[in-house]
């Protein structure tokens, strides 16, 4: 058993949590500001939950779970993308059934194959503490290719996101822009799973923005600080939860809660 | 508007353009062009289908039928009527102008100074007034140096005072920079003296032509009444102007 601190920090399970978390965070920050930019946080839950029904698939077809999921969030994706363009439902309708409908489907799914025995709750809230070297090595792949991606196009998805009209008349490809941004989210959420589930994984990418938007004065430091929060959230939250004995994947959207709330309130002046 | 030996050096050129939304017929046939130089304005009652020209013209919209062509090469500057800023969004002045040329400092600064807003460049893009954004939403345009401005409703939000101002620069950006401007515009007389050509569309182009032409046109007098017609013709020059208590501008100022 661990009993001190610093045991607990060099034990290989800690860290291997711990450096999946981090590199979550690391992207989670301004992935997450796009998200509450274009007010997207209704899409990032639908893509999560559909992620339950990738597992299920994966389940049945014997293929591995994160690719399944991945997969699954790319072609949700897609879907949503073209049907968002046939504007005879409403994308928040749309997204409402599909977001429970998807998780209603993986969930019956994975009781009726009654030969895998899954454990439902790990997935629906995570569970940081039982990744491996290759779940990191996967959140690890995927945040330096999204990383990289949002480097290379930033100026052109803020300025999409800030006014996509003008942009578009500035010769900026705004449709594949969208697409490109679709595609980082569901890439994101379908490696973020292990670590705070999919009931979870959306307050993780919005809270911390949230969060930072009071404290930032222009989209650069935003992110920037919402990696921050999104960091410190993980890194204390998975320390908690280890002391109070807690799940982990909710002790940090706590976490992130209470920063969130701690900013809001703050009194005035504190700005800038 | 011009003959076809015109139109070959026409910055964009619109030909028999038709749109419908629905059974509600928004543009018929439609004819217009835009050459380097040239201030053209867009009149007309709420709902004639100008906005919906615009962006067929800049190819946010598509024609059901009918042609856009656009001079190869052609940069467009462009000024939409309503924008709204996300008050998530964090950002300055300076820093949306950088959105449309990240790596041209100097080149904002001059916009900038040119257009008197230096002193804005640092607040947040959500605080500043109506009037103060059109004229940041002006830079960003001009930021791409354009050959094509298109204006929609350049002065909304601004007060008469500022509107003048607004329309005198517009012209002067015209003859510094000899770019083609297309607007649209409610503000009838002020925008008519620094109009070349005034096209005035109700779905179709009712009647096209020199601001004193259009401004006696029988049809432009049906859209408009025939009270609009004298104030027009009083300020096709610029004029200091007086306002009454509405805030209007009264019939004064005549040459």
């Amino acid at each position: 058993m661990i009993d001190s601190f610093a045991q607990l920090l060099s034990a290989d399970f800690f860290l291997l949590a711990l450096l999946a978390g981090l590199s979550l965070a690391l992207v989670a920050g301004p992935l997450g500001s796009f998200i509450v930019w274009r007010r997207m946080s209704y899409f990032g839950d639908t893509l999560a939950h559909s992620a339950l029904l990738g597992i299920a698939i994966g389940l049945i077809t014997d293929s591995s779970p994160q690719l399944s999921i991945i997969v699954s969030c790319l072609l949700l994706a897609a879907l949503l993308a073209v049907l968002d363009r046939k504007p005879s439902i409403s994308t928040d309708t749309l997204l409402g059934i599909l977001a429970h409908s998807t998780l209603a489907i993986g969930v019956v799914v994975l009781a009726l194959t009654e030969s895998i025995r899954v454990n439902l709750e790990a997935y629906l809230f995570g569970a940081l503490l039982t990744i491996n070297a290759t779940d990191l090595a996967w959140v690890v792949g995927v945040v330096i290719l999204v990383g990289f991606t949002l480097h290379r196009f930033w100026n052109d998805l803020l300025s999409t996101t800030v006014h996509a009209e003008i942009a578009r008349i500035e010769g900026v490809n705004v449709d594949r822009l969208n697409l490109i941004l679709i595609l980082l989210i569901a890439l994101t959420i379908a490696v973020s799973m292990k670590i705070v589930g999919v009931l979870l994984i959306t307050s993780l990418l919005i809270i911390p923005p949230a969060a930072a938007r009071r404290l930032a004065d222009t989209p650069e430091r935003m992110a920037l600080l919402a990696s921050l929060i999104g960091a410190a959230s993980i890194l204390i939250g998975l320390i908690g939860a280890f002391y109070l004995d807690a799940p982990v994947g909710p002790t940090i959207v706590v976490c992130a809660t209470l920063v969130f709330l701690a900013i809001f309130f703050a009194p005035v002046g504190q700005k800038d | 508007m011009g003959s076809s030996s015109q139109n070959q050096d026409a910055l964009i050129v619109a030909s028999k353009v038709t749109k419908s939304f629905g059974d509600r017929n928004i543009l018929h046939d439609i004819e217009l062009s835009i050459h380097q130089g040239q201030v053209v304005t867009l009149i007309g009652p709420n709902g004639a289908g100008k906005t919906t020209l615009v962006r067929i013209l800049l190819g946010l919209l598509t024609a059901d039928s009918g042609s856009v062509a656009h001079q190869e090469g052609l940069r467009i500057g462009y000024m939409p009527q309503r924008v709204s800023i996300e008050h998530t969004l964090p950002i300055t002045v300076r820093r949306f102008l950088q959105l449309a040329n990240p790596h041209q400092p100097a080149q904002i600064d001059e916009t900038l100074q040119s257009l008197n807003i230096v002193g804005l460049q640092h607040q947040q893009l959500v605080d500043i007034s109506g009037g103060e954004l059109q004229r940041v939403l002006l830079a960003r345009a001009l930021l791409r140096k354009p050959h094509l401005l298109v204006l929609d409703e350049p002065a909304q939000g601004v007060d008469l005072a500022g509107q003048a101002e607004l329309y005198q620069r517009i012209g002067d950006i015209r003859s510094e920079r000899g770019c083609g401007i297309l607007m649209i515009s409610h503000d009838l007389h002020l925008v008519m003296a620094a109009t070349d050509e005034v096209v005035c569309l109700n779905r179709h182009v009712c009647c096209h032509g020199k601001p004193e032409q259009v401004s006696n046109d029988p049809a432009f007098l049906d859209l408009f009444g025939d009270k609009v017609s004298p104030s027009l013709a009083v300020y096709t020059h610029r004029h200091n102007h007086e306002h009454d208590l509405t805030g209007d501008v009264k019939e004064s100022g005549l040459d």
